[in-house]
């Protein structure tokens, strides 16, 4: 720090880059390892989504969630939109989305898939049980049956990855998200990804895991296994709750906001869909 | 031809809509294909598998799917004139995607409400504050500008303009006067209709509402 005339030091500049999140999101993640795959320092702020801080609220007074990205103080949310603003406002980092106007259409589309569908019905099976669950189950292998086809038939055959040789938009989109599938297998026991039945989003699935930046931003199986097994006890008494033993009658489609570990919130019942 | 251009649309969709407005606006030909939502087509099956909906821009015999994505595709392959997004400025990029998103979210998932539920119960009533609340944000976001965009037309006009030939629906179902509860968002309205890529497009609001009107018929809450 420079030292002022009147032998005062100056404050410490505001960083660039901050980014607001929560540890178990992967919205958070997204952004954290879009960070890290573009090599842009950034401060990071870890928010309790059971209080939520006075500048979170400020910045993302639409939504309310994390994450939030300030760069030079100016607020962006919404995950994917944060992505593609970085390919933006950072051209000469390495890009996330493709060149090619018909390739960058068709990863926005499967990314929106990721969060209009795949997710919410992972979340479904996590927070069911029963007749419930097993309809969300066939959801799920319906919504991978689809990815799986688009690696097999689809403009992405033959690639290591959806951006190719290296990872790309759609990978951190998809992958940051595909990682609670192990876990929630773990801690529901029913099976999710069967490598016989996905074997091409299996492979791309744990060559993913193995890239030392995705590494380096996803929590460790432990902490992520600790945090589901409190979540699923939590969404399984709020389903007891509601009267008739299955079913909460809300729907799990919309993310959830509170990890367990944090200090316990009273979630609404509306709130308490999985954050993915 | 190598580069033709089809969209697979339904008449009264406000998300087809915006692809026919953007396609305009850029001076591109193409063919309008009027789809069936009761029988859908192999075409459009084909074209969509995954959610088998409309709007559809085939270019080329390859498909693209989902109005938002549509829009930013024609921007990026037709770059040479009339930016719906504004090429050099980041931050303005992301914030007409984000009204974006929020529009996708919360409209839609409103008006359809405010149809299908039954007047009187507690539901509908929660659709009608829905709906003002969602008008009176994007009031609010417009400001005193002339467009979303600022001083021109622009990504984000595009994608809620098809809206506002609901507006008179909204008014029938919600029992509220759209223009009190919005009155800048009106006024942005009218002078978006100016446009001749806006008025050869939306639908008339009469239609509109006989459209919704037939949908509560047939799959309203009784």
């Amino acid at each position: 720090m420079e030292k002022q005339e009147n032998g005062s030091e100056a404050p410490a500049p505001e960083p660039e880059l901050k980014l607001y999140g929560s540890w178990a999101s992967s919205y958070t993640h997204r952004v954290q390892l879009a960070l890290r795959l573009k090599g842009l320092e950034f401060e990071y702020a870890e928010e309790d989504l059971g209080n939520k801080s006075e500048a979170l609220l400020r910045h993302n007074p639409v939504h309310k969630k994390v994450p939030v990205l300030l760069h030079r103080g100016r607020p962006l949310a919404e995950s994917v939109i944060i992505l593609q603003y970085l390919d933006d406002a950072f051209p000469d980092t390495r890009p996330l989305l493709p060149s090619d106007p018909f390739l960058r259409a068709l990863s926005r589309f499967w990314c929106h898939f990721a969060d209009d569908k795949l997710g919410p019905a992972v979340g479904a099976v996590f927070a069911s049980t029963g007749k419930e669950q097993e309809e969300a189950v066939r959801q799920v292998h319906e919504n991978l049956a689809m990815l799986e086809a688009e690696l097999r038939e689809g403009e992405f055959k033959g690639r290591r990855f959806f951006g190719g040789d290296r990872v790309g938009l759609l990978d951190v989109v998809l992958g940051c998200g595909s990682y609670w599938l192990a876990v929630f297998e773990e801690v529901t026991g029913v099976r999710l990804v069967d490598a016989d039945a996905f074997p091409l989003f299996h492979a791309w699935l744990r060559d993913f895991e193995a890239q030392e930046e995705v590494k380096e931003t996803i929590p460790s199986v432990d902490r992520l296994l600790e945090y589901a097994r409190g979540l699923r006890q939590m969404l399984l008494a709020l389903a007891a709750g509601a009267g008739d033993g299955g079913s909460t009658g809300v729907p799990v489609s919309s993310a959830v906001d509170a990890p367990v570990a944090a200090a316990p919130p009273a979630p609404a019942p509306a709130a308490a869909a999985v954050d993915i | 031809m190598a580069d033709e251009v089809i969209l697979l649309d339904f008449w009264v969709s406000p998300f087809g809509q915006r692809c026919r407005i953007a396609l305009l606006e850029k001076g591109i030909s193409y063919e309008y294909s009027e789809q069936s939502l009761a029988q859908k087509s192999d075409l459009l099956l084909r074209s969509n598998p995954i959610h088998k909906k409309i709007p559809v821009l085939l270019h080329a015999g390859r498909p693209i799917c989902e109005s938002l994505i549509i829009l930013e595709y024609i921007d990026e392959t037709w770059s040479d004139k009339s930016p719906l997004l504004p090429f050099d400025n980041p931050y303005a990029r992301s914030c007409a995607r984000f009204w974006a998103d929020y529009v996708d979210k919360k409209l839609f998932d409103s008006q359809t409400r405010l149809w299908k539920l039954k007047a009187g119960e507690a539901d509908h009533e929660q659709a009608k504050r829905d709906m003002v609340e969602t008008l009176q944000t994007l009031e609010k976001e417009l400001g005193e500008k002339d467009y979303f965009g600022g001083d021109v037309f622009g990504f984000l006009d595009v994608v809620i303009v098809p809206f506002v030939a609901w507006f008179y629906a909204y008014e029938r179902f919600g029992g509220f006067s759209v223009e009190e509860v919005c009155p800048r968002l009106v006024a942005w309205a009218k002078r978006c209709r100016e446009r001749e890529s806006v008025s050869k497009t939306i639908s008339d609001p009469e239609k509109v509402y006989e459209f919704a009107l037939y949908l509560k018929d047939k799959f309203g809450a009784k």
